[in-house]
């Protein structure tokens, strides 16, 4: 049994029908709205890989139904970069080469986005502690939170 | 991972919440879905419905209490919002360790707790601050302590038919203050083993310990032998009274592949001690 329900997916409105009730988000986004930019990982609410924003939360959303998502705002990494300008955590991964094989990249930046939000002296300690849910298995972490300090302080 | 199929139906309010699970078979409420979706995905749970609670804002958010009045928490509060608030500092504390951002974002506390996970952290520290929960069927309301809301391993004394509507949690007034230790797995911050203290010290005295423990026994559990050796004594005496912590955990100690049985029970008194001097330096001030 099919439900109705509409989003509103990095600034665009989009209603669908027949969801099936147990489509969890991100194969909502992945599969129907054809947006790959989020990846799925672990599965399991732990690598952070399927990080997106709901409503202005950072979300792990294969975690989350997509009938939970009915109403919401939601913004994935394809909704980062305004008419090809990169957001300053972009830039700042692209700068400081906070990836290797970029599988983790766009959880890492939609989470880290919401982590340094309104803190521009940010620590390394709060970055790793606030980065608990997202694991990088190139183990590339040392210049993730570089790029993450140094965003921080390009948003201020 | 897909979970398996069920019907899905949306609650507007607790008076429809609670027709509806009267009327649907094998239902299951859904909260935030941290606890339910990913057992569903794992094939450990496979309700028949799912009534979606998650838009009932009557159950989201803090009223605090005031004087001797307990603080109110909605089930629908977010470990989050629990980890920014005023509430007790131990609940603060806990709360604030759940899992990672992302799950705290979503967690609900009534999720949690009616999912009632042995290395679950909140039902340690609301048995150890003898927190009440209030629960609803269709025709009546009760209010359980949370000592006889945790019944065993993922098990509650929660009816089929009740939804959880209040968690109750008493104020810690002057010369009062709790904490929560745990040792985190390290990949899913689960607890190998936790304890929670809420201490009264009265002139360097402690007037009042209320301890509990979890993550190692199949539901959390209030440590009595390590409040008795504690109460009416100093500070000084506490790692000889977290040591008494064996006699209250019983022989059904759980074992994994993170932590044997034997290690569990050889580190626990350890974050015992951690949370009673924790709880005793807010006590103090």
């Amino acid at each position: 049994m099919g439900v109705s329900i509409s989003l509103n997916i990095n600034g665009e409105a989009r209603s669908l029908d027949n969801v099936e009730p147990r489509l969890l988000l991100v194969d909502l986004i992945r599969e129907e709205l054809g947006l790959t930019g989020t990846n799925i990982g672990c599965d399991t609410s732990q690598c952070g890989a399927c990080t997106v924003h709901m409503d202005g939360l950072a979300v792990k959303s294969c975690t989350v139904l997509a009938v939970q998502a009915d109403g919401s705002d939601v913004v994935t990494i394809e909704g980062m970069a305004e008419d090809g300008q990169l957001t300053a955590m972009q830039q700042a991964f692209w700068d400081e080469h906070g990836l290797q094989c970029g599988f983790c990249t766009p959880g890492m930046i939609m989470a880290g986005v919401k982590l340094v939000e309104g803190n521009p002296d940010i620590s390394d300690e709060e970055i790793r502690h606030g980065l608990e849910g997202n694991i990088c298995r190139c183990t590339g972490y040392q210049n993730i939170v570089k790029a993450m300090k140094v965003a921080a302080q390009a948003a201020a | 991972m897909y979970p398996p199929n069920f019907n899905y139906v949306r609650a507007g309010s607790v008076a429809e919440a609670l027709s509806l699970i009267a009327s649907e078979d094998d239902a299951k409420f859904l909260a935030g879905g941290h606890s339910l979706v990913p057992a569903m995905k794992l094939r450990l749970d496979a309700p028949g419905t799912l009534i979606d609670i998650g838009r009932i804002e009557d159950l989201r958010g803090i009223a605090y209490g005031s004087g001797d009045e307990n603080d109110c928490i909605g089930p629908l509060t977010t470990h989050a919002t629990i980890a920014s608030s005023n509430l007790a500092s131990a609940l603060v504390e806990a709360a604030g360790g759940i899992g990672d951002p992302q799950v705290r974002n979503r967690g609900t506390i009534g999720g949690n707790i009616a999912h009632a996970d042995p290395a679950s952290d909140l039902p340690t520290v609301l048995t150890a601050l003898e927190a009440s929960i209030r629960v609803e069927n269709p025709s009546n309301a009760r209010n359980i302590d949370a000592a006889n809301f945790f019944t065993g391993l993922f098990e509650t004394s929660l009816e089929e038919n009740e939804l959880i509507t209040v968690i109750a949690v008493p104020r810690e007034g002057a010369g009062t203050g709790s904490a929560y230790a745990k040792l985190f797995n390290p990949a899913s911050r689960y607890a190998v083993v936790g304890a929670c203290a809420s201490v009264t010290l009265n002139n360097g005295v402690v007037s009042r310990a209320r301890v509990a423990v979890g993550g190692l026994t199949p539901m959390a559990t209030r440590c009595g032998s390590v409040e008795a050796a504690l109460e009416g004594r100093s500070t000084d005496a506490i790692k000889e009274a977290s040591a008494q912590v064996a006699s209250d955990v019983g022989d059904d100690i759980l074992e994994d592949i993170h932590a044997s049985a034997e290690y569990r029970l050889g580190v626990i008194p350890v974050y015992v001690e951690r949370a009673l001097q924790a709880a005793c330096a807010r006590a103090a001030g």
